[in-house]
Formats: C-alpha cells, structure tokens, sequence
C-alpha cells in the first residue's frame, strides 16, 4: 500500500524548480521538437547500461511481487469461495470453520471504512494544522524540535498504541459519549448506551492519533517546498500570512495533501493490532458508532487466524484479498483527484 | 495615483550582514527611476525595503526613514500589510499564482481589498489586462490557467496584477532578466504608458535598458566583497550615461568594471 504512491509532489517540486531556472519560451510554443525519433543507435557509456539494467530489474521485481500477493491471495481464496454457502459480499456470519462454510465481509466492509473515514475526518485537518504551523508560524527553535516529537511519534509500534488505547483511552472516552448522547443521542448514529467504549469510533479516535505523523510530515515537506516566489507573489500584492497561506501554500500543496491522506488512510485501513486490541468486536452492523461492536478486515483476520482451520484460513485470506482491493481503489481514486487538476498544480509553473 | 518616495538614511540589514548603507533619494512621481549597480550591491535589497518586503526574509532589518509623500511606511503604527497594498511589485521571474486562472490572478489583489462584487471585478480586469497589452491575447481564454502563458506574457500579467489594485508606486525587480528581446521590448513599452499613472523604480542589469525607459538613474556599488552596498550618485538619466559626475559611474557604464 505504501509503496503504491511513490510520487507524492515531494517528487515532482524538484522538477518544477529545474525548469523553472530556465527562461520560458516566449510565444507560446511549447518545445515539443525534442521528442523526434532518432533512427541511428547512439553511442551509450557501460555504466548507463549497467544502471538501467539496475533499476529496470527494480521496477520489474516491484511488479511480480505484486504479481505473486495477488496470484496467491486469489488462488487460495477462490477455491473456498466456490464452497461458501452465504453470500460472501452480504452474509453478517463467518462460520468460516464449518462444513459447509459460511461467511460473509459486511461487517468488515462497514467496520473498516467507518473507522477510517472517523480517523481521517479527525487527522488530515489537525495534521494540516500541525504542518502549517511548523512550516509558517513557528520560530526555528521550537518548529525543529516539534517536527522532532511528530517523527517520534510514527515510530511507536502499534500495539503500543493499542495498549494505550485499551487502558487510557477506553476509560476515558465514556464522559465524551454520554456528553454525545444527551445532545445528538437522537440522531441514532452518535446514542450511547453505557459500557465500555470498546467501540468503532474509539478506533477511529486511536487511528487518527496513529495516522497524524505520517500526514503531517508529509504534508509539511510539501509546504515548504512551496517555492518562495509564490509566497512573494501574495505577500507583495497586500496579503496577510493567513491570506499567504490560502492563496500560495494551500493550493500548491494540494495534491501533497492529498497523498499525504491517503498514505494515513491506508495505514488505517490495514490496521491490525491497535485495533484488535481496543476493538470488542462483534459480526454485526449496529447503528451506533459510540456502542461497543463491529470489527475491521485487518482486525478480524487477526483474531481468528490462530484457531482457523485449512479452510477458515482460505476464508481469512478472501477477505484479506477484498482489503487489497480497497486500499488499490482508495490509491486509485487519489490518483484521479490528483490528475484532474493537474494543470493548476503549480508543477507547471 | 502617484506618489513621491522620499527616502534618507536608510540601511539595511541580514542578520548582522549590512546589506545597504545610508541611502537617501528622492523619486518623482509619474516618473521612472532605474537602479543600476553591479550584482550583490545591494539595489534588489533596496527596491525591497521600500515596500518592506525586506523584513519578510528571515533577519531582515532597516533602519532609516522611508516617506511616501507625508507619511513615513516604517512608522511604529504602520502594518506592512497596508504598505504592500499601496506599493506594487514585480519580481525577477514571472510568478502567476500557478493554480489560478488569469482572471482570477487579476483578480487576487481586488479580493484581498475586500473587493467581490463581479461586475465590479470584471471591469477592473478588463481596463488592468488593457493596461498591461496583454488583454487581446488572453480575452478568450481567461479562465485558463495563468502559468500556460508564455514567460513575456507571464510577466504582462504580473504587471496587471500589480496594476489593478492601483497602486501608488510599481516596484520592478528586474522584470524582464528572464524575457527574451521581444518581450523585453513588450514591457518596457508597457512601462512607458505605465509611468503616465504611476510611479515607477526599476531594478535592472541592462544598460541599455535604463538608458531606454528611465527618467532618472541611480547608481550603486560597493566598496568590496562582504562590505555594504552604497549609492555613488542619482542623476538624470542622460546624464548619467553621458557625463557623470564620478567616476566609478562612468567606468562602470564604460564597461570598465563590474
């Protein structure tokens, strides 16, 4: 998933900055005579020929890997489909075990874009914050020091995470939702019923605290990249720094924002420990995202994988083939937003 | 929309680098004033202090005065903010806000004012493209993004952008070091409308240039590497290239030096 995108505008910016350095051609031709096709073999140099054999061999290998997860996640999980009873897209059960099986991946489908789309909805506006604030307001002293303690914070393993979430967090979280409940309990989606709050979105909570470094370093890197010109071009026209921000770094780092989210979404839709061990799961759907139940792909395969027979496992991994597809959709559609607005990128500048 | 800028005694600093040192002129509105000088004598730091542009780089600092007519812009309750709104500026490089269309580049400076009405905005547009030659060539594409222009009509919009806010003085920051001859040629014909409206400073390397769009020249360098950036003399412009009164000047226009 994480390598899926590999050109955030970190990897564009250079680009932008190199050509930039030039004059650009004045009447309106674009240079478009440089792509003519060269008949002759040109002469190339051992060490060119060795890199590109080099890196060639790298992109080849990315692409079978990829290759073999797929092949073998579809070859396992086809054969026990083909014996599953329910419907393996609508069925609430996984009696994955049984002879004949019957399971089906609602629950985790809801259970996994609810707990990650409540961690997004909770991160990507704080992240951003964090990395305005690193990039734009703070002194030097203390901006180093801050994107220190952020770095530190992606390195904390995950259960460590769930441990904290399970003992800190659960305890803490059921004033919140009583609070929730006395004033939007109406609306069905936020009613609370008391217990511990083992619930979807004391996940959502946790994944937003384990998504936001990744978000916010990424996003920061982009905005200082913002080239300075830019920011000049707003500065010098009257702006205020806010009024900088929204008109120079906001829209040029766009699409690093959006990278930036997606590499956190993906983090949370796979997952695993922190959930599992915050979660009290349950196969069922219930309205409330406050009350205790539910269950994601990542956290399910992790529960029952150690008692799963042969077959429960084919299950387990069906279901783990379904997440990839996710996480390839997600990554796919980020793509499309990033490339629809390509020409105001301000890679082209 | 003109003004005087009356500056005397100004230094300027990076960090504890003296950057520029005593500098006092006056410019004349509804003229256009050229500075010349070798590179690092300090005229780019100078046009910056004069919309205070200068303190916006990390360590930048001026002392000295700087009146545009009556009032002084580093006065303690001046907000730079407001002093950026009545001094435009064009930089080195064209630098189009590069997610914004060309009208809405025109535009930006018109929003940050408070100024949203669109019948409004449209006009200013239209009259500030005018103002900068550039309107035929874009009319039918303005909700194009600004960076698919070429860089001479990148830089025509910069200056219309700068222009539609009316300001009460243009600062140029060697406008046109990144343009080809022709669109070399497109802007300084521009500047010579411009200065009918505004007053106008411009920063350049070119000679020539100077020589061509300005009314009056002044004349920077700097003793050595490492020491401040100094004004030598400000004269009129045929002056200047013709008799100056230092030395240096001449041997610098000469091609003697620098």
């Amino acid at each position: 998933m994480d390598m899926s995108i590999h050109t955030p505008p970190g990897a564009g910016a250079p680009h932008d900055q190199g050509s930039g350095t030039r004059p650009a051609p004045e009447g309106g031709t674009p240079p478009q005579q440089d792509g003519a096709p060269a008949p002759r073999r040109t002469v190339t140099h051992l060490g060119d020929r060795v890199f590109r054999g080099l890196s060639r061999g790298s992109g080849i290998t990315l692409l079978v890997i990829m290759a073999a997860i797929a092949v073998f996640l579809t070859y396992r999980a086809v054969g026990v489909l083909a014996i599953n009873e329910g419907n393996f897209l609508t069925s609430f059960q996984w009696n994955a075990n049984a002879n004949p099986p019957d399971f089906g991946i609602a629950v985790l489908v809801y259970g996994t874009i609810i707990s990650s789309v409540i961690a997004m909805v909770i991160a990507v506006p704080i992240a951003v914050g964090i990395a305005l604030f690193i990039s734009h307001y703070a002194p030097r002293r203390l901006a180093t020091p801050l994107a220190y303690v952020i770095d530190l914070l992606a390195a904390v393993p995950s259960i460590v995470y769930g441990l904290w979430g399970a003992l800190v967090l659960v305890p803490h979280l059921g004033g919140l939702y009583e609070w929730f409940d006395d004033f939007f309990g109406w609306t069905g989606v936020l009613s609370y019923q008391g217990g511990a709050a083992r619930s979807l979105f004391t996940v959502g909570i946790l994944l937003a605290i384990m998504i936001l470094p990744i978000v916010t370093n990424v996003s920061r890197e982009v905005f200082l990249q913002v080239p300075k010109m830019h920011e000049e071009a707003a500065l010098a026209l009257g702006a205020t720094r806010w009024e900088v921000i929204r008109m120079s770094v906001l829209p040029f780092g766009r699409s690093g924002i959006i990278s930036a989210s997606m590499l956190g979404l993906g983090r949370a839709l796979g997952e695993t420990m922190a959930v599992a061990t915050v979660l009290s799961p349950s196969f069922t759907i219930i309205v409330s995202l406050l009350d205790p139940g539910g269950g994601t792909f990542a956290q399910n395969i992790a529960s029952k994988f150690s008692e799963a027979s042969e077959q429960g496992r084919d299950a387990l991994i069906a279901s783990g083939l379904v997440l990839f597809v996710i996480t390839l959709l997600v990554n796919g559609g980020a793509r499309a937003i990033i490339a629809r607005r390509k020409e105001y990128s301000g890679a082209n500048a | 929309m003109a003004k005087r800028i009356d500056v005397s005694g100004l230094t300027a600093y990076y960090g504890t680098h003296k950057a520029i040192e005593d500098i006092s002129m006056t410019v004349e509105p509804r003229s256009v004033t050229a500075f010349i000088g070798p590179s690092g004598c300090g005229k780019s730091t100078y046009l910056r202090t004069l919309n205070r542009m200068h303190e916006v780089t990390p360590g930048g600092r001026v002392e000295g005065k700087v009146m545009l007519d009556d009032e002084d812009l580093y006065g303690s309750s001046v907000d730079p903010v407001a002093v950026r709104r009545t001094i435009g500026m064009v930089f080195q490089r064209p630098n189009p806000f590069p997610t914004m269309s060309i009208y809405d580049n025109v535009a930006a400076g018109l929003r940050l004012n408070g100024k949203t009405k669109k019948a409004d905005l449209s006009d200013v547009v239209e009259k500030s493209l005018r103002g900068a030659n550039l309107w035929n060539e874009v009319k039918d594409r303005l909700n194009k993004p600004g960076s698919g222009l070429s860089g001479g009509q990148q830089q025509r919009l910069c200056i219309a952008r700068a222009i539609a806010v009316e300001p009460q003085v243009l600062l140029m920051d060697e406008p046109c070091s990144a343009l080809d001859p022709i669109s070399t040629l497109a802007i300084e014909d521009l500047i010579g409308e411009l200065k009918e409206r505004f007053t106008i400073v411009i920063v350049t390397h070119n000679m020539q240039q100077a020589a061509r769009v300005s009314d009056r020249t002044a004349f920077f360098n700097l003793e050595g590497v490492g020491r401040p950036g100094k004004l030598v003399e400000m004269d009129e412009t045929e002056r200047i290239f013709s008799n100056p009164s230092v030395q240096d000047t001449e041997d610098y226009i000469s091609g003697r030096f620098g």
